[in-house]
């Protein structure tokens, strides 16, 4: 087994180790299961970090052969009669977002040492995130497509414990939601997945994406990919099958939100980009201008809800529904620049959501509210805190030089790019929803930091400080918020190549 | 060497120190005082290193993302303009860091300003010496989150959270059409670099769209009519940020920008004459709306509205290097009579002229340096602003006649005629101001008591004096008109200038006729000019209602409908199932009828499939 294999293997193998040994402690060792379960996932960080190396196996400049060439990959036969392969692999358009994945469950992880939701039981909720992270990073890692379906799945039961379990006070209902309309999803899903397999006799994505061969007939096509981007749509979300969204995320814990909002949902777009565009890029090319209308849509409409919206978490999960468009946006327009623009607008918003997320959670379990109209004048109590919240939406309304900015105007760029008369409109109405994301931050920064304190806020003295784990787990997002601002190429420099070669599949 | 260290210094010594400042706690006054002087000097020392090394081509820059075959460069282009400007910018910024230390003695949130005055210069600096339209862009955006965090940082002013709201709200509104403007040179260019979009063949019809939507973008940020009501509503930002940010420069970035981009607008008459008619509305409505207030940062900022309008209408008319000068003087007396009116503020404790007068004797170095600064913004001669503003007036004169403008005439003659007017309402609202409160009896204790301010704010007011009287001469220098891209000197005195003087002596006489201790008489046009227009409640009806109305109606229908929807499949199924559910609780005979009669469809139906497979 080579190097690559083996870090491959592990990327999968150590949270899961995380999770049983997390799980397994007794209550009386609850602390010192969160720190292993901790430290797990920082081994798996650090092993997501080792890929960093040997990174391009590609030459750069040279396209690769086929659209997915992984830098690793470890192909062997599981349960042949249902063409099912074990079949992992990463390639620059994954590695980001493994790596996103790794390191907000690390952060989340540590959080939790320092702060665990009601009803406590803090190292089951570690065993979940760790369970978690072994199906997104499985998602992102999987070459074949039942594989991928069965990682897509893993993650929905954890998901709805967490919300279940460490939730608010509407949690049951929020979290039902949760799972059975992404249930819904996932049948939708698994449809087009076995449509895809029987009509091709393979599962395999590398296969299934070589422009080489193409063995589905174009209804066939059609067929399949509305309904893959139907089940990612969900997922993503795409206006309008959003709303178990905003249930979610106003109940979930602090760290349930983070993780949902920051690697989960890119799981659809990464489906989206990978599986339903790789495999039917035809029909990709016909539903395109549906899609983009969609995603222009979820922009608008994501924006004036959030600007009406009068709970800070779900103004939140909001605006991320009008993130999210933007990234879909980019998906749709199938150009290198879109494409480009979709993942580092994914790894964008999942650090600067996953901050705003954990500083709202921050805000609520001091406030004990997450009622705008009692939250105000946080900067006079808790400067801090207000910072770093401040420091969030401005990066989160896209200004330039953060990291949110780069994914937002290429996808409108990549919009001007397509041309003609539907496109041009979808990038105005686009850039005209970057200028509704900054209404509605600062509408939210005004009501909550500016102006003359509240009671609840009032009674934050010494409460008002950052915690250790708080230190801990934000300074590194509002590091990768800055650096990716800064430096884009930090995301981009891995993808440019796949995207190009996935690209060139659509155009050929 | 791909990018001209010199030039990558300049922002990022500022930006970086004003990182590092707001990591400090609020406590840490010496420090946060050390960083912002320390950072705004060393800024100047670049500057004006760059500005003694004399113009230089753009650099290649360095790649900083690539979107398919679109890539992103940071470089510089240290022209001749450039240099200046930033040198302004670096004296302007180093004035307001001395002068803020003194000004915010007592304010406990001083760390997180001074910071953020050294993140926005950085910004600013980033902006002018950017060779590249999306690294200008970042520039750009981050002044304007700076200038909305300084806006909003009074927590005494409850007006001012929402003034910062509205600063930032309607200038990105702007921005909207100058990303897509932008995005349309980039992608016809295939480059982003300022120097390859020059070189690109771009159709004429791309040139207009994007220059016309450029210049919403400068509209926004230059404050000029439709999107100049944020301005006057910013006064609510510590005096010095008004200095800085208001007045002397972020305000000015929008005419920075188009003189940068002048290639492009020369090409495309459409353009110059939306340009030529906002400058005209906004010269004069800026300085009606000046005369009809009592606040004196408001007569300020309106005046300053009024400037710009004045660099705009030479951008129009075809004269970059003249709204560049104009800029530049501009930036010296607008900055010095904000700082001096912190002064007047600081020892009266308001902003209101009715409370002041007769502050000429109590504070002696603020009353002289003001009057240079009132006399300058009137183009009194030989004080920078009268060279400057003659010389915009001149080039709109020239334009009218001359065949070869890029104008059309039409636009050419309005630019004219609003210079002109102007000049007389500007001479008007100029000795009530100054009349107002410098002159006459004191009228009220503070006004009574008042004092000088300390020497880390009079030294300030005493160094932008310089320029502010004899910057002008440089015009006359042909060397420095070269350097800001002009073909011969910028101010050419001829028998023309005596036009504008003859309409300053009318308006200065027609306000002095008046009692300046007298309020103004509350009759409708006085309330028309205090009210600048009512613009603000047309903007209100038109924008900021209709959106608000529509986000309320977008959220509702999103509950009720999209999600409505949603809940209703649920509560379907579950209905249905309670009611099958409910069909299935039976007794005894009616159950073994429905097992028997199932049994006899069962069997019907697989007879019927095995007979068919007969």
């Amino acid at each position: 087994m080579s190097a690559g294999q083996t870090l491959l293997l592990a990327l999968l193998i150590l949270p899961a180790i995380g999770a049983l040994f997390a799980a397994g402690m007794p209550a009386r060792l609850d602390r010192a299961a969160r720190i292993g379960g901790t430290a797990f996932a920082a081994a798996t960080f650090g092993v997501a970090l080792a890929f960093l190396p040997g990174a391009p196996a590609v030459p750069a400049g040279t396209a690769p052969a086929a659209a997915i060439a992984p830098w690793a990959e470890i192909d062997v036969p599981w349960a042949p009669d249902l063409s099912l392969r074990f079949h992992l692999g990463v390639d620059g358009i994954s590695y980001p977002l493994v790596v996103l994945t790794a390191a907000l469950t690390m952060l989340c992880c540590a959080y939790c040492l320092w702060r665990v939701p009601d009803p406590g039981r803090g190292r089951l909720l570690v065993a979940l995130l760790l369970v978690l992270e072994v199906g997104i990073i499985g998602v992102f890692l999987s070459l074949d497509l039942v594989l991928f379906f069965v990682f897509f799945e893993v993650v929905l039961l954890p998901m709805y414990a967490v919300i279940a379990v460490w939730g608010g006070a509407d949690r049951r209902r929020a979290a039902r939601k949760f799972v059975l309309y992404t249930l819904l999803g996932s049948v939708l899903l698994l449809v087009g997945v076995f449509t895809v397999v029987s009509a091709t006799g393979t599962a395999d994505l590398v296969a299934l994406t070589d422009p080489a061969t193409r063995p589905m007939s174009s209804g066939l096509q059609l067929f399949a990919f509305v309904l893959l981007a139907a089940a990612f749509a969900v997922k993503s979300p795409l206006w309008p099958l959003h709303t178990w969204l905003p249930a979610a995320h106003t109940e979930a814990p602090t760290v349930g939100s983070v993780v949902l909002a920051g690697v989960l949902l890119k799981m659809g777009t990464y489906g989206l980009l990978r599986v339903a565009v790789g495999v039917a890029p035809d029909a990709a090319a016909r539903s395109a201008p549906v899609l983009g209308i969609l995603a222009t849509a979820a922009i608008i409409v994501g924006g004036l809800v959030c600007l009406a919206q009068t709970e800070l978490k779900r103004l939140i999960a909001y605006s991320s529904v009008g993130h999210m468009g933007f990234v879909l946006l980019g998906v749709a327009t199938l150009t290198t620049t879109g494409f480009q623009a979709a993942l580092i607008g994914n790894i964008a918003h999942g650090v600067v959501t996953g901050l705003l997320f954990f500083v709202a959670g921050g805000i609520k379990d001091r406030a004990h509210t997450g009622d705008l109209a009692q939250l105000g004048g946080l900067r006079e109590t808790a400067p801090a805190l207000s910072g770093v919240l401040a420091f969030a939406a401005i990066a989160s309304l896209g200004l330039p030089g953060l990291a949110g900015f780069w994914g937002e105007s290429f996808a409108v760029v990549a919009a001007f790019e397509r041309g003609g008369p539907l496109w041009t409109t979808l990038g105005v109405l686009a850039a005209a929803g970057a200028a509704l994301a900054a209404a509605y931050f600062l509408r939210l920064l005004r009501r909550v930091t500016h102006g003359a304190a509240t009671p609840p806020v009032t009674a934050l003295t010494t409460a008002g400080r950052l915690r250790p784990g708080e230190l801990v787990a934000w300074s590194p997002l509002i590091a990768l918020t800055l650096a990716v601002g800064v430096v884009p190429d930090l995301v981009l420099g891995y993808s440019a190549d796949p995207v190009a070669a996935l690209a060139e599949v659509i155009t050929r | 060497m791909k990018v001209d260290l010199l030039g990558l210094a300049l922002p990022a010594v500022p930006v970086v120190a004003g990182l590092l400042g707001l990591l400090l706690r609020n406590q840490r006054r010496g420090i946060a005082a050390a960083l912002g002087i320390g950072a705004a000097a060393a800024a100047l020392a670049c500057a004006v290193a760059v500005a003694l090394r004399g113009a230089r081509e753009a650099d290649a820059g360095v790649v900083v993302a690539e979107f398919g075959r679109l890539s992103v460069t940071f470089g510089t282009w240290l022209d001749g303009p450039a240099g200046l400007v930033a040198v302004a910018v670096g004296v302007v910024a180093l004035c307001v860091q001395v002068y803020s230390v003194a000004y915010l003695h007592d304010d406990e949130r001083y760390a997180p300003y001074a910071a953020q005055v050294s993140l926005f210069t950085g910004a600013m600096l980033l902006v002018v010496v950017s060779g590249d339209l999306i690294a200008l862009l970042v520039g750009w955006e981050v002044m304007g989150i700076c200038s909305y965090l300084l806006i909003g940082h009074d927590r005494r002013l409850p007006e001012a959270p929402r003034a910062a709201v509205k600063a930032f709200l309607v200038t990105r509104v702007g921005d909207v059409g100058f990303l897509i403007g932008i995005v349309l040179l980039g992608l016809h260019a295939g480059s982003f670099r300022i120097a390859d979009v020059f070189a690109a063949d771009l159709p004429a019809g791309t040139v207009t769209a994007a220059c016309v939507l450029l210049l919403a973008g400068v509209a926004g940020k230059s404050a000029q009519f439709p999107l100049h009501t944020w301005l006057p509503d910013a006064m609510a930002g510590p005096t010095p940020i008004s200095a800085l940010i208001h007045a002397a420069t972020m305000v000015a970035a929008g005419v920075y920008v188009v003189a940068r981009l002048y290639p492009l607008f020369e090409q495309t008459g459409a353009a110059l004459t939306v340009l030529a008619v906002m400058a005209s509305v906004t010269m004069l409505l800026g300085a009606l709306a000046a005369l009809g207030q009592d606040d004196i940062k408001r007569v300020l900022a309106w005046s300053t509205v009024s400037q710009l309008g004045y660099m705009t209408g030479a951008l129009a008319v075809g004269a970059p290097a003249a709204a560049l000068f104009h800029l530049l003087t501009h930036a010296a007396f607008k900055a010095l009579l904000f700082l001096a009116a912190g002064a007047v503020i600081h020892a009266v404790g308001t902003n209101l002229m009715a409370a002041m007068g007769g502050l000429r004797t109590r504070m002696p170095v603020t009353f002289w340096t003001m009057t240079a600064g009132l006399a300058a913004l009137a183009g009194v001669p030989p004080l920078a602003g009268f060279w400057s503003k003659d010389s915009i007036i001149e080039a709109a004169w020239h334009a009218t006649s001359d065949a070869g403008a890029p104008v059309p005439r039409a636009a050419a003659v309005l630019v004219l005629a609003a210079a002109a007017l102007t000049v007389l309402v500007t001479a008007a609202y100029v000795v009530r101001l100054w009349r107002r409160t410098f002159l006459g009896a004191p009228r009220g204790a503070a006004a009574r008591a008042a004092h000088e301010p300390p020497w880390a704010m009079r030294g300030p007011l005493l160094v932008l004096a310089v320029p502010t009287v004899l910057l002008g001469f440089a015009g006359l220098s042909a060397a420095f008109a070269r350097r800001l891209g002009g073909a011969h000197a910028v101010a050419e005195l001829g028998a023309f200038a005596l036009a504008p003087l003859a309409l300053l002596a009318a308006g200065a006489a027609l306000a002095w006729r008046r009692d300046p201790a007298a309020d103004l008489p509350d009759t409708a046009l006085t309330r028309l000019l205090a009210n600048a227009f009512y613009l603000d409640a047309v903007q209100d009806a038109l924008v900021t209602r209709p959106v608000t109305a529509l986000a309320r109606l977008a959220r509702r229908t999103d509950e009720t409908v999209v999600d409505g929807a949603v809940d209703a499949t649920g509560a379907g199924a579950a209905g249905a199932g309670a009611l099958l559910a409910r069909a299935h609780i039976a007794g005894l005979p009616r159950a073994t009828g429905a097992v028997l009669g199932g049994a006899v469809v069962l069997a019907a139906a697989i007879a019927v499939v095995v007979g068919v497979s007969w």
